[in-house]
């Protein structure tokens, strides 16, 4: 039951990019099409969910050797690492999937989602299980939240916008509305 | 005098928030108050100067190959040094920053400045290149934390500036009030610039 909630405050209560600014570059940046959306966002599910996995691990490791104050630098590498590793993997073991995501990967090693989801699983204290599903249940609501956002760029493109506002302050503008759409999931779950 | 002109470039000019829109996730998160925001400016300094006159130094050695790992490790031991140091002496500040703190790690205008700037240029214009990003980055989130606590808290650094009556806005402190407040200052700055670059054109 308690894995069931964390999945559902991930994804809307507490959504990465709406409440608590996770993941804000390639939300701006990759977002200007539902399709190049969607991509991002599978390739984000996919690297935070074997990311929380890992960084679980490796930050047992840190503990056991009294050298937790490397934890920034450690995380960083290995999800680089990682990110690496994954495309590879994919590029060997499922071209199609490769082909879909390949462009997105290398920006996901940059993406402050996925080192932030690792160094929150951390601070709560979640288990090897909690800290899986909070990293998918996060990267599953940054897809929800960057895909909705590119269906309204995709109308913002033909709407009559003063020249000033064109491009980010627009966009931003209509972040901030989504955002306020998403508060009002707050307090529906408390954990 | 090039020392000058690089340190006044990213203040004004290519101001990392306004102009060059690197950054976001901690210009949007932390700038509830102003204290916040000074904090996160000054430890965002610190690792800007630090990692630019490093990998200035090294920018012979780093192999081009792998010079994104490499600047990341460099990057991340300043962070580390940060950390530490304002866990040690404000912790009051280090709790209100949170995971914002580890994750200048992953900030694009440390990792873009790297890349762009300090790989290329001497150790001397890699520095005023870090001051100078450093300072518009601490003056642009301090702009927008000024703003938020103002409107949204009534108060500025703690003092309470209206009296008692004051109804606060709240929507201005929560996440959606930095996204549209945000916008709206861009869409400013542009709405200026376009006014004087017309003025020029005009003479």
């Amino acid at each position: 039951m308690k894995l069931v909630l964390i999945l559902l405050s991930t994804i809307f209560v507490n959504n990465y990019i709406t409440v608590k600014f996770l993941g804000i570059c390639p939300f701006l940046g990759v977002s200007k099409k539902v399709d190049t959306a969607i991509g991002m966002g599978m390739a984000v599910t996919f690297v935070m969910a074997v990311a929380s996995a890992v960084t679980y691990g490796v930050q047992g490791i840190l503990d056991s050797l009294n050298i937790g104050y490397l934890q920034t630098i450690v995380f960083i590498l290995v999800i680089a690492a990682l990110v690496q590793l994954v495309e590879m993997v994919l590029q060997k073991t499922s071209p199609a999937l490769y082909q879909a995501l390949g462009v997105y990967l290398p920006l996901i090693t940059t993406n402050c989602a996925v080192l932030g989801v690792a160094i929150l699983n951390i601070q709560q204290g979640y288990n090897l299980i909690e800290s899986i599903i909070n990293g998918t249940g996060g990267a599953l609501g940054f897809t929800l939240a960057i895909v909705l956002f590119a269906g309204i760029r995709e109308r913002l493109e033909l709407a009559n916008i003063p020249k000033c506002l064109q491009g980010f302050p627009i966009a931003l503008i209509s972040a901030g509305l989504m955002s306020l759409a998403f508060f009002g999931f707050q307090g529906l779950i408390t954990l | 005098m090039k020392f000058m002109k690089v340190l006044t470039n990213g203040i004004i000019a290519e101001n990392p928030v306004f102009r060059l829109l690197l950054g976001m996730c901690s210009a949007l998160a932390i700038t509830t108050s102003v204290a916040n925001c000074l904090g996160m400016g000054v430890a965002v300094t610190f690792v800007l100067v630090g990692s630019n006159v490093c990998i200035s130094l090294l920018r012979n050695v780093i192999p081009a190959k792998i010079r994104i790992p490499c600047f990341v490790v460099v990057i991340a031991t300043f962070v580390t040094i940060v950390q530490m140091v304002l866990e040690a002496y404000v912790p009051s500040l280090f709790q209100s920053l949170g995971v914002f703190i580890p994750l200048i790690v992953v900030n694009c205008i440390i990792l873009g400045r790297a890349e762009a700037f300090a790989s290329k240029y001497s150790v001397w214009l890699s520095v005023a290149d870090g001051i100078g990003m450093g300072i518009g980055y601490t003056l642009a989130i301090t702009i927008i934390g000024v703003i938020r606590e103002i409107l949204g808290n009534g108060t500025i650094l703690g003092f309470s500036i209206f009296g008692a009556k004051f109804m606060p806005m709240l929507v201005m402190i929560l996440p959606p009030g930095s996204f549209l407040l945000l916008g709206m200052l861009i869409g400013i700055l542009n709405k200026i610039q376009e006014k004087s670059k017309a003025k020029e054109a005009v003479k």
